[in-house]
């Protein structure tokens, strides 16, 4: 007797299977029940068969796609770490770039990983929930391949140490931190506009590609490995982002409003993110690809603009902070980098100011701002710095209660002015760096009410190690802070020059040159 | 408005005056000095006099400025939540009416910080 074997299903078949044919109606519970979550934020979706997964991928065809990536990108660190590739970088301040990314971006990938998770079990639909799982699955490879990367610059330089217990803790960590949680406790289509199609449009696309090209420029293949391996499953999250906008648009005109919010709110949470990546590039990037400036007009000016322009005809506008965030380009890398310049006390991560040539380089890419406003105070940095009289800011900075960044923003049109905007709630008072920060607090103040402002938690006595006794003769509370932070001072900290991460570099250099 | 909840939602501020024992916030800005990168957040005791937050407290804050030596106190303005305001130096913080969580911003008339640059 002849065997028949039944065809083997096709890639497309397969997908269907998965993601309509294994669903089911329940009838033991109403639907609402098992699915409790996808109903309170007020969006209609009447139905989950017209979504349309842009990739359609089944397991084994991810499996066996990731699988092959991580085989090239292991390949890379292995040969980087045993060639000494960190001392391959064009400089040891490059290394605190890596510092920042470690506290202050990875564990927003595992953050990421979980929110998928969860949404991936909370939709009613089946083919969103699948492609939400693979996203998770691919958040906790970024935060494992990243780790792995930067592990082994931890053998040699401080300040990576403890980047975990540092993300809960450290001040300017909340930023990224809470940018976070606001994400994940809201619902789960929320979560969809602010990671899937903010993070990734707003954020990811200006981190991953100018950023991890200026990696790769500097000699850094441990962070370009990764950074180009997570950039292949950006481009998927993206479009999983933007497909939920659209079904969302399609399904109900009732959604548009809800979704206009959102987008409103995520694009310019993910601009004041931004201000620590504008950072990077400008300043920690010894060897620079272009500058943070170059690099908005084209990933955000340029990219963003043609996505806004294909959501106009579901009604989505322009979100009106757009208008400050492309203005802010001007300013933004610098009034950061002064802001951690005179808080390097605070930091796990070392802060100078920039070379005179660097400079020149700085007043060419911002010939309308960085003379007049910036030079000027860098200089004069530098000069107090070098007559030992290196400038600390010794008193702690008011936050903004939404984005939780110190108030250093200035008025839009006008940057000798700090911008400050103040709601009260309740009897109280909350205080703001922008309109728009502002807008979202007024929208939902009993959430925002909750943030655990860094300074505000230190005044109350929350940041001290249990054994702690603010009673003790000279107690010294700045320097029980760092010590809550697990940060460990005169090597983490201050500033790059003198510190021990400068002299083993160099040190560790001439031995692979010379014979002394 | 108000949030977007799937149950009742507590409202608990985290940073309620009963919260900083027995002091209260005070924000604090120079204008035309954006070398402090940022207004300053101070914890005070609601009976301090309001003198000794510029007399003793701001010098430790601002004096490393080349510009704090030369402000003549009497010519300063000051602003409380961005509107003209007058304090007592000799009263409380109290009785200046300052509440937790103010903002007070002062602008030095004639100093416009490093080189010009509102430093």
């Amino acid at each position: 007797m002849d065997m028949k074997a039944n065809k083997k299903l096709g890639l497309k078949e397969r997908y269907a299977a998965m993601t309509r044919g294994l669903d089911w109606e329940t009838s033991y519970q109403p639907m609402d029940e098992v699915y409790p979550y996808d109903k309170f934020e007020g969006i209609k979706i009447h139905d989950w068969d017209k979504w349309e997964d842009p990739f359609r991928l089944t397991m084994d065809a991810y499996w066996k796609y990731q699988a092959e990536k991580e085989r090239k990108l292991y390949a890379i660190l292995d040969a980087f770490n045993q060639n000494n590739g960190h001392l391959g970088v064009t400089d040891a301040r490059y290394i605190n770039a890596l510092k920042l990314f470690m506290t202050g971006v990875s564990p927003l990938e595992y953050m990421a990983h979980r929110g998928f998770a969860h949404v991936g079990r909370q939709f009613r639909g089946a083919g969103a929930r699948v492609a939400c799982q693979m996203q998770s699955l691919d958040e906790i490879r970024h935060a494992q391949t990243q780790i792995h990367s930067l592990s082994n610059y931890n053998k040699y330089y401080n300040g990576l140490h403890d980047w975990r217990h540092m993300h809960d803790r450290v001040w300017y960590l909340s930023v990224p931190k809470s940018f976070f949680e606001d994400a994940y406790t809201a619902g789960p289509f929320e979560f969809m506009v602010a990671i899937g199609f903010s993070f990734e449009y707003v954020l990811t696309n200006l981190l991953f590609v100018p950023f991890v090209s200026g990696a790769a420029y500097n000699g850094d293949m441990g962070a370009m490995a990764f950074g180009f391996s997570a950039q292949s499953d950006e481009a998927r999250h993206m479009t999983l982002g933007l497909e939920m906008i659209k079904f969302m648009l399609e399904q109900d005109p009732d959604n548009l409003p809800i979704v206009q919010r959102w987008i409103d709110k995520w694009t310019w949470r993910g601009v004041r993110m931004l201000t620590l990546v504008a950072m990077m590039m400008d300043y920690t990037l010894p060897k620079r690809v272009m500058s943070w400036k170059e690099a908005w007009e084209v990933y955000f000016e340029e990219a963003g603009g043609a996505l806004f322009k294909d959501l106009a005809r579901y009604g989505i506008t322009v979100p009106k902070c757009v208008e400050q965030a492309n203005a802010d380009k001007d300013h933004l890398s610098h009034q950061a980098w002064a802001t951690f310049y005179q808080y390097g006390a605070a930091a796990d991560f070392h802060t100078w100011m920039p070379e005179p040539d660097e400079l020149d380089w700085l007043s060419q890419k911002y010939p309308d701002t960085f003379d007049k406003y910036y030079r000027p105070r860098f200089e004069y940095w530098a000069k107090e710095a070098k007559e030992g009289r290196r400038f600390y800011n010794k008193s702690l900075p008011m936050l903004c209660q939404c984005c939780q960044i110190p108030m250093l923003f200035t008025e839009p049109g006008d940057p000798t002015k700090i911008c400050y905007r103040e709601s009260d709630f309740q009897g109280e008072k909350y205080h703001f760096c922008s309109d728009h920060c502002k807008d979202i607090f007024d929208h939902e103040p009993e959430k925002y009410v909750h943030a655990w402002m860094p300074v505000h938690q230190i005044y109350q006595g929350n940041c001290f190690e249990p054994d702690a006794d603010p009673t003790k003769e000279g107690f010294d509370p700045l320097g029980e802070v760092l010590r809550y932070y697990h940060l460990n001072v005169g090597r983490d900290n201050f500033d790059f020059e003198g510190s021990e991460d400068q002299k083993n570099f160099a040190a560790w250099r001439k031995q692979t040159t010379t014979n002394t | 408005m108000s949030v977007v909840a799937i149950k009742p939602y507590p409202v608990l501020p985290r940073d309620g005056v009963d919260k900083f024992h027995g002091a209260q916030l005070l924000y604090i800005g120079w204008e035309d000095h954006l070398m402090f990168c940022a207004p300053l957040a101070f914890p005070f005791p609601p009976q301090m006099r309001f003198g000794d937050v510029v007399e003793q407290v701001l010098p430790g804050s601002y004096g490393v400025h080349p510009d704090w030596a030369k402000i003549d106190w009497s010519a300063v303005q000051w602003f409380k939540s961005g509107q003209p305001w007058t304090p007592d130096f000799n009263k409380s913080l109290a009785d200046n009416g300052l509440k937790h969580k103010d903002v007070l911003r002062f602008r030095t008339p004639g100093l416009t910080g490093i080189a010009g640059s509102f430093s």
